[in-house]
Formats: structure tokens, sequence, C-alpha cells
């Protein structure tokens, strides 16, 4: 047992990924990108540096707009939100993404929610985190059946894109110029080759990959007390979850 | 201007074929109101979600009122998908205008300020302007260098519909900052708003007060609804019934289903109040 599990690991990782920023949104119904968030804040605050801001998207109180649904797009159009996450039913080797369903649009056999704010924010926000727990080829597809926002675009203005790609098995790079992922890390309990096994598209790996960075024993205490006890605000079923997995690892 | 009238009345606005404006479930949605305009059954309704809709949208959509479904998303938030817009999707029962929330926000937005269309940015390279051919691209009239943005017409809905925790008897809203709400009311051309309760004291009375407030001037007809957002939530008055909306998404997945959780639900509608 490595004495953490692999959603404190994730969240561990996704606060390494906000180092720097100042202010991240996160939706509603994301609670390990909120976990993450909530780390990075913590830990910066301890460490007296800088301030960290979260808006979590539809919820009454940690959220200081006041102007309506519009203003996360608006904050974003000026320069003021610096992360945020997306995912999506397909995302593929160009970091495409597909929010919309798999088949022939419109009359798509699977039909997810739809875009909602990512064909905007994919292209303003500076570092956007694509985040997906399930790591498998029906999600990592070589091509998306649609775009819903593309990973990269030439000539127009963008100043927002791909960061990384974060899974329940490993984390990648993403490079702009050559339109390509590379294999960053696997997490413990995963080799290189069962990402290779459960990736549909083709990327580059270094010879050895490395495992990722566990979480600090600072951190682990610090995302199962006060993060903990903020998650359970928002997201309290998540919270639970949480405190479970650690009394079954005990 | 901001008339009190019964729930019959107002849901009578709703017309077949009209362009009709619905707010996401965080803004307040008009459940009791819903149920009203589907007793009447207006047909070939063309649905603007702002910018998103839920069982709402899913409702109008089972019950075949839909003609054209123009939004960023439809979802059922933590009980999953939207079962009859997958569905209908999958059968074509209508016409889909996919969307991204920011887009519907410029297109209301214009209609607000009376002018043809709003720039707006990313959207390009998306598939989303395959089929959405009324979004234009164009070139930044202001810069020399070349600068491809996209513009996005006015939306003009015929009516808006929400629900709103108070009114007062001039036939002001609050609306607290709930701000879309008031875009989607001044780009419409009727708004009807349903309400938990009407206060007798004018919400424009103090400055405090008249802040988030949505002005009788463009509120055609209210209508008193006590829970009247319920199952959904409404925002600073009550939470969202988790288990009723579980039990709509697993009925919903077939058409019996479907019409059989609508067969009682205006009942439980008054239940609930």
């Amino acid at each position: 047992m490595p004495g953490y599990s692999n959603r404190e690991l994730i969240i561990a990782t996704i606060a390494d990924l906000l180092d720097g920023i100042r202010h991240v949104a996160v939706g509603a119904s994301s609670p390990m990108p909120a976990a993450g968030a909530m780390l990075l804040r913590a830990r910066n605050e301890i460490a007296k540096r800088e301030r960290v801001r979260i808006s979590i998207l539809g919820s009454e109180e940690h959220n200081f707009f006041t102007n309506g649904g519009v203003e996360l797009f608006d904050c974003t159009a000026q320069g003021r939100v610096d992360a945020f996450f997306l995912g999506g039913g397909q995302i593929d080797g160009e970091a495409n993404i597909n929010l919309v369903g798999t088949g022939d649009y419109p009359q798509t056999e699977v039909r997810w929610p739809g875009c909602f704010g990512s064909a905007f924010m994919y292209y303003l926000v500076p570092r956007v985190i694509l985040f997906r727990e399930e790591h498998s080829p029906r999600v990592f597809v070589p091509k998306v059946d649609y775009i819903s926002a593309p990973g990269v675009s030439d000539g127009i203005v963008r100043p927002g894109g791909p960061h990384a790609l974060l899974t329940g098995m490993a984390l990648f790079d993403f490079d702009k110029q050559k339109k390509r992922f590379s294999l960053r890390s696997v997490h413990h309990g995963y080799t290189a080759a069962d990402v290779r096994a459960a990736t549909g598209f083709d990327y580059d790996a270094p010879e050895n990959v490395p495992e990722t960075k566990a979480p600090s024993a600072e951190n682990l205490a610090i995302l199962r007390g006060r993060v903990t006890e903020e998650l359970s605000e928002s997201y309290p079923a998540f919270a639970e979850m949480l405190r479970g997995e650690r009394k079954e690892a005990a | 201007m901001g008339e009190i009238v019964s729930l019959e009345e107002l849901a009578a606005e709703v017309q077949p074929g009209c362009k009709l404006a619905v707010p996401a479930d965080y803004c307040g949605v008009a459940m009791s109101a819903t149920a009203a305009i589907i007793a009447n059954r207006p047909k070939n309704l063309h649905v603007v979600c702002v910018p998103v809709t839920g069982m709402q949208g899913d409702m109008l959509i089972g019950e075949g009122l839909v003609g054209t479904l123009e939004t960023s998303a439809v979802t059922l938030g933590e009980a999953g998908g939207a079962p009859r817009f997958q569905d209908a999707v999958r059968k074509g029962s209508f016409k889909l205008m996919d969307a991204t929330c920011p887009a519907v926000h410029s297109g209301l937005i214009a209609g607000q300020k009376g002018v043809p269309f709003l720039p707006i940015r990313g959207i390009i390279g998306s598939d989303l302007l395959k089929t959405r051919t009324d979004w234009k691209t164009i070139q930044n009239p202001f810069s020399d260098e070349e600068d491809p943005i996209i513009v996005v017409p006015a939306i003009q809905p015929d009516v808006s519909i929400f629900h709103a925790p108070e009114a007062d008897r001039f036939g002001n809203v609050r609306i607290g900052r709930r701000r879309e709400l008031l875009t989607m009311a001044q780009a419409s051309k009727a708004t009807i708003v349903t309400v938990e309760r009407i206060s007798e004291e004018s919400l424009l009375k103090t400055e405090d007060s008249a802040a988030g407030v949505l002005p009788a001037l463009y509120v055609t007809k209210i209508a008193v609804a006590p829970r009247g957002a319920w199952p959904l939530p409404l925002w600073g008055e009550y939470g969202v019934d988790t288990a009723e909306v579980a039990r709509y998404a697993a009925m919903a997945r077939t058409p019996e289903g479907f019409a059989a959780y609508m067969d009682g639900f205006a009942r439980r509608l008054r239940e609930a109040a």
C-alpha cells in the first residue's frame, strides 16, 4: 500500500498542475478539480504565497459573481480566469474534445448533454486541464466523432488551450506545436504498458516512464483535514466517500 | 404591465410556434407554469435555453411540443442524462440548434441592445459551425491584421418565462444577482413570471431593494405559484428535490414511464405547494 488512494493522488496532482494561478473556475459537479483547487489554496495560505480564488459555478456560497451566468465568460474573456477544467465523452490525440455524442450528428446514437461553454473556455483560459477519470479506448479515441472544441487553432486569437491531460491512470503533457500528447507519468499501481493499452490515440513517451509524484505527508494531512471539511459544504457525498476510502485503507 | 393573473391565464401566453426562452435550473425554472403550458398543448415551440435546460426542456420534448431546440446542453444534473431529449435526438424528432453558453448570452444581449449581432471569441474550428450556419465569421473591422471573429445574431424570444421568489403588487420582480433574467426579459417581446409571493410594498422603494429587480416595464404577466420551481431549486428559498428528479430520470427512460410520470405531475405539484 502506498499510503494514499488513487483519488488522493489525483487531487494532489491537480493542485500541482494549478500551482501559480490566482483564479480557477470549477463546475458544480466537479468535486475532484474543486478538491485540487482547495488543496492549492490551503497550502499557499500556509506557505504565505499568492492567494487563490476558487469560483464554484452554480454554488450560492462559493461564487462571487453578481452579473449572472454570463459573468464567468466575460471574466474569462478579460483574462481574469487562469485555469479551468474540461472533460469529454471522447478526447483524441490532438486534444479535440467531444461533449456532444457518438455517431453521425445530429442523430447521434449516444447523445451527451452538449458543448456547454467549452467552445469558448477552451480557447481563452490559459491553463485548461483536461480531466477524465475513466481511462479507456472508448474515451481516448484516435479521432473524436464531433469537435465541440479543437485542441489547437491556427490564425485566430487564442490565448488559451490544453495544458495537461489527467486521468485515473496517468498524467500527460500537451505540445501545441506538435499537436501531440506525451506521457509524463503513470499513477501508482499502473504501468506504461497499461496506459498504452487503454489509450486509443498515439502519443510520445520517454523510455522510462516515472511514477506520478506521490502526495507529501503534509499535503495528505491538509487534504484529509481542512480540504475534506471545505468539500463537505459543496460536495457532501464526495467528502463522505473520501472519508470512507480512508477508513477502508486504514 | 406586470398584471397579476391566474396560472392558467399566464400559461395561455405561450402560443403554438412561439419562441420561448427558459432559464437554467440555478436561475428559477417555472415548473408549475410548465405543467399549465403542457395542459394547453402548444405545438412546435422553439425553445431557447438560457443557456442550458434540464427537466423542463425534457418534459416539453417528451410531450412532443418542441419543434426547435436551441441549447448549449440538456442534463438532469446528478440524476444523469435527459432521457426524452436523448431519445428525440436519436429519432430526429425536432430541429436541433446546438450552441455554446456564451453564444446564447451574446445573442440575447444583442436582442437586449436592439442591435443585429454581437461578436464573440472562440468557436472557430468547432463543429458547431457546421450546423450553426446562422453564426458567421467576419474580419475584425478594427484590426489591420487578419483577425477572424464569430458574430452571432440577436435572439428575440416571443415569450420568456421564469420563477422568482417575489414580485410586488406593482409588477416589479426580484431577480437578485440572476442578471441573465433581466437580459432575457429585455430581449423578449413578452415576459411571464411565476412567484412564491406578492409583496404589498414596492421593491423599488429603497436603493438596496431596487438593485436586484426586473422592473414591471418588462413584465407582461405574473402568477403566484408557491413552490413553483419544484422539484427544481429556487435560489435563496429551497433546494432541489433530488429524489423526485431521480424518480423522473428513471421513469422517463421509456415513453410509457414518462407518460405515467406526467399523468400525476400536475397533482403532485399542487401537493408539493
